[in-house]
Parts: structure tokens; C-alpha cells; sequence
């Protein structure tokens, strides 16, 4: 425990003193980004010592007085949530310095760095916390001081409509949380999760009340559909290095709720279906969103909705297979759940700060305004690349390990579960692998657009690349991400104690019976680079002399332009025409009238179907009705103590009227 | 329980509606002063054995209600040269039967609760709702920001008798921590005054009402 206390004493104090330093930028996140990378690499120890095998830790923080102890404590469930947290923390705090001081003298960057340290300090306390009430209050801090980095960039109206959705989404899911531990503590008369865990069994109605209430509080962090709206939003708008973190971990918190949720709750039959269902849904609408995003942020944000729905389809497998009592389906959909989410932190890790470095270079994330980049940002196109394959599933990089044990999983599920339950198994396979091709397509759109071709604008022609310090932790996370490929047996051994907390130990023991299979499939993996590798020396040597540049056949028009290319809405509009027309991107065509030739327009605009068609209506429904009220607010001071007056007397006369209170 | 602290409860009853009846501002200070002094008399009356820590409540009570607050407010009066509280939202007739009114509902209410056996023939827990409703009565009713003033006064010596019941269990500093508040409350409202007066040229807080968004 101690390393993980000294991570947040440590992210703090350099937090406090960048705001201290704030007068000279290069110090102040400098201090900050030390700070961080040296708390990150204090609290990785405890953390991979727990997940490989040792003890749990525990420690007693403070007395609360009412609250009871706040205790903090590491078991494998913490430390399989703690390293990825760490460890891309540490990577996207020595990323960010370099981002952030583009904005030197435009923008104080101690604030920043000191949000950026509390956002990190603030998770490792919500995955440590061992009692409701400093569990909510380090979802909060987390939550605000997300909200703090999102709203960087508040001089742009889009930027602050962001943090806005966003900080309305965290707290009506905070709402359901207070409700879910409330209702908890009435059950377990206790707030400490160890009380929760020994409270005498709970009936069904209540469970699923609970379950619910955890789908839902946690599903807004993690990204369910249709509690989502706020991803793209806020992914969009925030610094990259803050978008990676908090596609890469503060959502997977979402996650890490929700199953420290379900610890406390007597496992039900239903609940493996009702999570493939959320994470189907899930899964396809975030990649369809994803293919006709303009933003190149946007489309790495609704793909992160996917991926979620992805590990919330291998937990469904796996909790599934648990309540069945079928061991080797159950062990594959965990595994498959639990190194999908790795995998993700490490490949959405690379993407977002790809994505952040081309932004950076080129000064747009509008990918009809990129183009080209593969020859001015080397560095960069590769890690989007890599990220690009490994984020489709395909071989030999990691996504595909994780993909392939989720299949197996559901196949397995298929041939087991017999009946519908089979048929629902069998039936997501074939969801799962249409959202596998779509991801192909989605990410091959997204990097072609940006890369290849001539630059769309002026700004993308004279994109430059990023220095070291943002190149450097790209390559760290795509060589992880090929590690990963390659040791997935290794991996997956790590996971064992996670498991077995979760699912039991029968399902652990047919985990590690898959291991040596996945260790076959590192070294299949292995072959496959060299064998890349081989084809790609072969065919340097082949095309040795530079291609010469000439220009393309331009049907006889002699000035063609950049902007003539295939654009990425022409890419994606082949898909779009075949989705219902609820889903389409909105086209708003000003189309000229008159008889003279006037000004005229058409526009699309990618915003989310459900804010566009459910939400705003149903709001703006309901403020209406909430206006007629608006008389009770006078300014008048007696009149709002008049109000108090008159509920103290009218809950005196209750209590008085209905026998008076028990004694 | 001394016998006298009942006697002296119905006289802080009498004194609320002396608050609530007059319009004059000089004798609703002096009321709210009294009110102060009787119940630093009732601390040391209520138990039995008389301690260090009782005294000590008894006299920072009455000299913070009675001498200090008071001697503010009346200074605030004289620097502000205003003498009587001018149309009240509720006229002094209503207002006094309102809180008659809430006295009894107040004696009926305590009625019901299931009170320790030492408290439950006394007038403390009455006497302590009744008080509160009735400052609460003045801060809804009365316009001028001394009368407000007062009406949280007296709204916070409903709160101290109520805390009487529990004398020997509160700890000395928890009584001491509620003082020095209501001091620092009463202060930062002195100082408001003297803004509103000058911003406003009047002390008439529903002119506040300009403030809203």
C-alpha cells in the first residue's frame, strides 16, 4: 500500500506546485509530468505484485466519524484495473507536457497539469477504495476534474457544450450510484464494502433492482448505449493525451464498478444475457456511428463505445457460462473480456495520441481536411497504423487474440447453452463478427482519409512532425501492443487471480488450462512477423528506386485541386445509405430558390442520433413545463424562507399527525 | 430540573410575543437581549450539580445574547437613525396570533415525541419549537435587515433551548464552536447592514429582490 499512498501524495504535491510554477510553463508541467510518471512507476509495483500472485493489500486511511473507516485495499480485481490506469497514466503525462506547452503563452498550463494529476490520483483512490462513501467521493473528484480538463479549449462554444453534457451525464450517473450504495447500506447496515460482502443474502427483487441501478450509474462512465451521448462529445474536445486516458481507463472504471457491484450480489441467471444484450447493442451502434464521424477524435470515441460493448459481451460469456455451471465457456469469455480491456487501453492508448499528434501537426481533426499526413508525419502514421490493424482484430497484433477468445467463447456458448440460450450465442457471433468487419472498414476509412492522398487544406500540407517527446510514448505503446500479441499466454497467466475473484475457482482453474493454447498462439503470432517482416525486406529490395511523381488521369480537366479526391464521406457513404434513416448523418441542404443565382449550401452534421432525437426533445419537453414554476423564484429572501417555514411545519404536522416518531 | 426552569421558559414564550407584537425596534432588541440572559440562567438551572463547564455556558450565553449582539444591533439602529419597523408583510395582530397559534401546535406536537422521562413533563422541548417558529415568523414577516437580524436570533435561541435537554452529553466545545458561530454570523450581518444601507439607502431587504438573476 504503501507505493500506491506515495503515487497520490506524489501526484498531488507536483499537481499543487505546477499551479505554483504557473508564471514559467516549461517548469510547471514539467514538475507535474515528473511527478506523474514517478507516482505511476511507485504505484505499478504494488499493483503487478498483487496481480501476479501476492497478497491483498489493506490499510486503514482515516476514521469518518458517521461514514465508519475509510479503508483502502488491493485485491486482483483493483490491480487488474490499477496497471492499466498506471501505466498509460505514466505514458500520457509525458505525452501531454509536450502537447500542452504547444499552448504556451496563450494558456496557463499549471491549472491543467494539476486536473490532470487529480484526474490519475483521483482513480487510483476509486479502485482502492474499500467504502461507498470515499468510493463516491473519488468518482466525483474523478469526475470533476475530467470535466476541468475537458473544458481546456472553453473559448470554442462546442468545447464548453461538451464539458457541459459531460458533467450532466456524470451526475445523473452519480444519482443512480448514490441510490445503488444507499439501498446497499440499508441492506448490509454498513458502507464498507467488506460489510456489503458478509450481508445476509438479499431477495431477487432487490438484487435486480440493485443490478439495474449499477447498469445504469455505471454504464454512463462506461459508455452503454444509450447513456453514451457524452463520449464523443467529450473525447472530441478534450487535450489528446487526456482523450486517450479517458478512453483508456476512465471509462473501463465504468467497468470496474459495475463488477465490484455485482461482487456483492447473488449471481442470477439472467444477468450473462442481459449483459450480451447491452453489449451487442453496444458494440454495433458505436461502430456504426463510428464510420461516418467527420472528427477523427469522434470516430476513436464511438469506437470506444464499442469496444466497451465488445468486454461487456465476453463478461455477459462469462457470467453466463458461470451460472450454468459450464467452467470452459465461462473461463474464454472472461479471458476474452478481461484481455480485450488491456488490449484496448494499449491500442486506443496509441490511437488517441496518434490522433492528438496529427491534430498537433496539422492543426485539424477534420479528417475532409486532412490527407497526406503519411509523408510529413511519419512517426505518427505509423502508430495510427499499428493502432488501426490492431484496433480491427487483426493478426498478428493483439486486438486479434482477445477477438478470437471472444468467438471461441461464443461459439462455445453456442454448443453448450443449448436452446435459445444457444441461439443467442450463436446469433452474437454473427454480430460480433459484422462489428469486426465494420471496425475494419471504420479504421481503414479513418486512416486511409488521413493519410494517404494529397493534403485537403493548407494547414495539413504544412504538417510537421511531433518531436520525441510525443513520438517516443506512441512507439512505447505500440511495441506493448505487439508484446501483447506475442505473450498473450503471459498475459492471460495475470489474470488468473482477477478471475477467480469474479467467477470462482473452477472457472479459474479452466482459465489456466487455456493458457498453453494462447502461449501456441504468441508463437503463431511470432512466425507471422517474421514472416512479414521477410515479405517486407523482399519487397524493399524489389522496389528500390523512388516512385516517380505524376499526375493521375484528370478527364481532360487540366486544374485538378486537392479537395477532389474521395472524400471520407465518400468513403463511408456507401454504408450510410443502407443504415435506417434514424442513424444517418443529418444533411441540411440550403438549396437556392430564385431565379437569379443565389448563395447556397449543403451541410452534414455527424451529431448523435439519440441527443439529436430523444434526449434535447424530451429536455426541452420537460423545461417547458418546469417554467410555469418559475414564479415561486421571486428574489424575495422572506418568501424563500417562508418556504422552508412552511415544510418544517408541514412535516411537524405529519409526523405529529401520524402517531408521532417511534421511540 | 430545577423548578424554576419552567417559569422562565413561560416568560421566553411571553418575551416571543413581545417580539412579534411590537413595532418598535428598540423594544424588540430588548426583548431578544432577555431572551439571551434567561436561558444563560436556565443553562446553569437545568442540572442539578453546578460545574465549571455549566458556568462558562451560562456566562458567554448571556453576555453574547444579552450585552453584545444587542449593544450591535442597537448602534446599528442609531447609526442608521430608523426607530420602527415599517409595514410588515403580516400585521402585528396576525403575526401574534400566528404564533399563538404555533405555540400550541408546538405544545401538542411535543405531545408525541418519545422524550427521556426527565424532559417529559417540561416545557423545554415546547418552549424550544415554539421559538423557533416564532423567529422563524419574524425573518418571514419583518422587512427591515435589523428585525432579520433578530429573527435569526431568536431562531438560534429556540436551537439553544433544544440543546438544553442535552446539556451534560454536548461537550462543552461543541456549545462554545454554536457561539462564536452565531457571533460571526451576527457580525457578517452587521457589516451586510451598513452595504445594503449604503447601496440601497435603505435597509428595506425585499429592495434585494433587485439582485436576483
Amino acid at each position: 500500500m504503501t507505493g500506491l499512498s506515495l503515487a497520490v501524495g506524489l501526484l498531488g504535491l507536483s499537481g499543487l506546485a505546477a499551479v505554483f510554477l504557473n508564471g514559467s510553463p516549461r517548469l510547471a508541467t514539467g514538475v507535474a509530468a515528473l511527478g506523474a510518471v514517478a507516482a505511476c512507476a511507485a504505484g505499478l509495483w504494488p499493483a503487478v505484485s498483487v496481480l501476479t500472485g501476492g497478497p491483498p493489500l489493506a490499510m486503514k486511511w482515516v476514521s469518518a466519524g458517521a461514514f465508519g473507516d475509510f479503508e483502502l485495499g488491493v485485491d486482483p480485481l483493483s490491480a487488474f484495473f490499477l496497471v492499466p490506469l498506471l501505466g498509460l497514466g505514466g505514458v500520457t503525462a509525458a505525452y501531454g507536457r509536450e502537447y500542452l506547452l504547444a499552448y504556451q503563452g496563450r494558456k496557463w498550463l499549471g491549472p491543467p497539469a494539476l486536473f490532470f494529476n487529480l484526474l490519475v490520483a483521483s482513480m487510483v483512490v476509486v479502485l482502492t477504495a474499500r467504502t461507498a462513501v470515499l468510493f463516491l467521493i473519488a468518482w466525483e473528484v474523478m469526475s470533476l476534474s475530467a470535466y476541468l480538463l475537458v473544458s481546456f479549449d472553453d473559448e470554442l462554444p462546442e468545447v464548453r457544450r461538451a464539458g457541459w453534457v459531460f458533467l450532466i451525464c456524470a451526475h445523473l450517473g452519480l444519482a443512480c450510484l448514490t441510490a445503488l450504495f444507499l439501498l446497499l447500506d440499508q441492506h448490509a447496515h454498513g458502507l464498507s464494502f467488506s460489510a456489503f460482502l458478509s450481508a445476509p443474502p438479499m431477495g431477487a427483487g432487490l438484487s435486480a433492482g440493485l443490478f439495474a441501478l449499477a447498469v445504469v450509474g455505471f454504464g454512463v462512465k462506461a459508455g452503454f448505449v444509450p447513456v453514451h451521448v457524452w463520449l464523443p462529445e467529450a473525447h472530441a474536445a478534450a487535450p489528446s493525451h487526456v482523450s486517450a486516458l479517458m478512453s483508456g481507463v476512465l471509462i473501463k472504471l465504468g467497468l470496474y464498478g459495475l463488477l465490484r457491484t455485482l461482487t456483492f450480489l447473488p449471481r442470477a441467471d439472467w444477468w450473462g444475457p442481459t449483459l450480451i444484450v447491452v453489449g451487442l447493442s453496444g458494440a454495433l451502434f458505436g461502430i456504426t456511428l463510428a464510420l461516418y464521424q467527420r472528427d477523427l477524435k469522434r470516430v476513436l470515441a464511438y469506437s470506444s463505445i464499442e469496444n466497451v460493448g465488445l468486454v461487456t459481451v465476453g463478461l455477459g460469456i462469462a457470467f453466463w457460462g458461470a451460472s450454468r455451471n459450464l467452467p470452459a465457456v465461462a473461463a474464454l469469455g472472461a479471458l476474452g473480456a478481461l484481455l480485450h480491456l488491456w488490449n484496448h487501453v494499449l491500442m486506443k492508448g496509441l490511437l488517441f495520441l496518434a490522433a492528438g499528434s496529427g491534430v498537433h501537426g496539422a492543426g485539424t481533426r477534420d479528417l475532409e481536411r486532412l490527407g497526406g499526413l503519411v509523408k510529413r508525419m511519419p512517426h505518427t502514421a505509423a502508430a495510427l497504423l499499428v493502432g488501426s490493424v490492431a484496433i480491427a482484430g487483426l493478426p498478428p497484433l493483439n486486438g486479434f487474440v482477445s477477438e478470437w477468445l471472444l468467438y471461441r467463447g461464443l461459439i462455445g456458448g453456442g454448443s453448450a447453452f443449448g436452446g435459445a440460450g444457444g441461439v443467442l450465442s450463436l446469433l452474437s457471433v454473427g454480430v460480433v463478427s459484422g462489428v469486426g468487419g465494420l471496425t475494419a472498414l471504420c479504421f481503414m476509412r479513418a486512416s486511409g482519409v488521413a493519410l494517404l492522398g494529397q493534403a485537403r487544406s493548407d494547414a495539413a500540407a504544412q504538417a510537421h512532425e511531433s518531436s520525441a517527446w510525443m513520438t517516443g510514448p506512441m512507439w512505447l505503446l505500440a511495441a506493448l501492443a505487439g508484446a501483447a500479441a506475442l505473450f498473450p499466454g503471459r498475459l492471460a497467466a495475470a489474470l488468473a487471480g482477477t478471475i477467480g475473484q469474479l467467477f470462482g475457482a473452477t472457472v479459474r482453474a479452466s482459465a489456466t488450462a487455456e493458457l498453453s493454447g494462447l502461449t501456441r498462439l504468441g508463437e503463431v503470432g511470432f512466425w507471422l512477423w517474421v514472416a512479414l517482416g521477410a515479405a517486407w525486406v523482399a519487397l524493399a529490395w524489389l522496389v528500390r528506386a523512388p516512385a516517380p511523381e505524376v499526375g493521375t488521369w484528370d478527364c481532360g480537366y487540366a486544374a485538378p485541386t486537392s479537395r477532389m479526391q474521395y472524400t471520407a464521406r465518400s468513403f463511408s457513404q456507401l454504408f450510410e445509405d443502407l443504415l435506417p434513416s434514424a442513424l444517418r448523418a443529418r444533411a441540411v441542404l440550403r438549396a437556392p430558390r430564385s431565379y437569379f443565382p443565389p448563395a447556397g449550401s449543403y451541410a452534414t452534421q455527424c451529431d448523435d442520433p439519440l441527443t439529436r432525437g430523444l434526449y434535447l426533445p424530451f429536455i426541452a419537453s420537460w423545461a417547458d413545463r418546469f417554467a410555469r414554476l418559475r414564479w415561486l423564484q421571486q428574489g424575495h429572501l422572506h418568501m424563500y424562507l417562508l418556504y422552508i417555514l412552511v415544510v418544517v411545519v408541514l412535516a411537524l404536522a405529519w409526523v405529529g399527525w401520524t402517531g408521532g416518531v417511534p421511540p | 430540573m430545577h423548578a424554576a426552569v419552567d417559569p422562565l421558559l413561560v416568560l421566553v414564550l411571553l418575551l416571543n410575543f413581545q417580539l412579534l407584537g411590537t413595532s418598535r425596534l428598540r423594544s424588540v432588541i430588548f426583548s431578544s437581549a432577555a431572551q439571551g440572559v434567561l436561558l444563560g440562567v436556565m443553562a446553569l438551572l437545568v442540572h442539578a450539580e453546578v460545574t465549571a463547564a455549566s458556568v462558562l455556558v451560562m456566562v458567554s450565553t448571556a453576555v453574547v445574547k444579552g450585552l453584545f449582539i444587542p449593544g450591535m444591533l442597537l448602534r446599528a439602529m442609531r447609526d442608521n437613525a430608523i426607530r420602527r419597523e415599517v409595514e410588515p408583510r403580516i400585521g402585528y395582530l396576525p403575526s401574534l396570533v400566528l404564533g399563538a397559534a404555533g405555540t400550541g401546535a408546538a405544545l401538542l406536537f411535543a405531545g408525541t415525541l418519545p422524550l427521556a422521562a426527565e424532559h417529559a413533563g417540561s416545557l423545554l422541548v415546547p418552549a424550544s419549537l415554539a421559538t423557533v417558529l416564532a423567529g422563524f415568523l419574524v425573518l418571514v414577516t419583518r422587512r427591515k435587515a435589523i428585525t432579520q437580524v433578530v429573527g435569526y436570533l431568536v431562531l438560534e435561541n429556540g436551537i439553544f433551548i433544544m440543546g438544553l435537554t442535552l446539556l451534560e452529553a454536548m461537550p462543552l466545545l461543541v456549545e462554545m464552536g454554536v457561539l462564536l458561530d452565531l457571533f460571526v454570523g451576527i457580525f457578517v450581518m452587521g457589516i451586510i447592514i451598513n452595504h445594503i444601507t449604503r447601496e440601497f439607502s435603505s435597509m428595506d431587504t425585499a429592495r434585494l429582490s433587485a439582485l436576483k438573476d
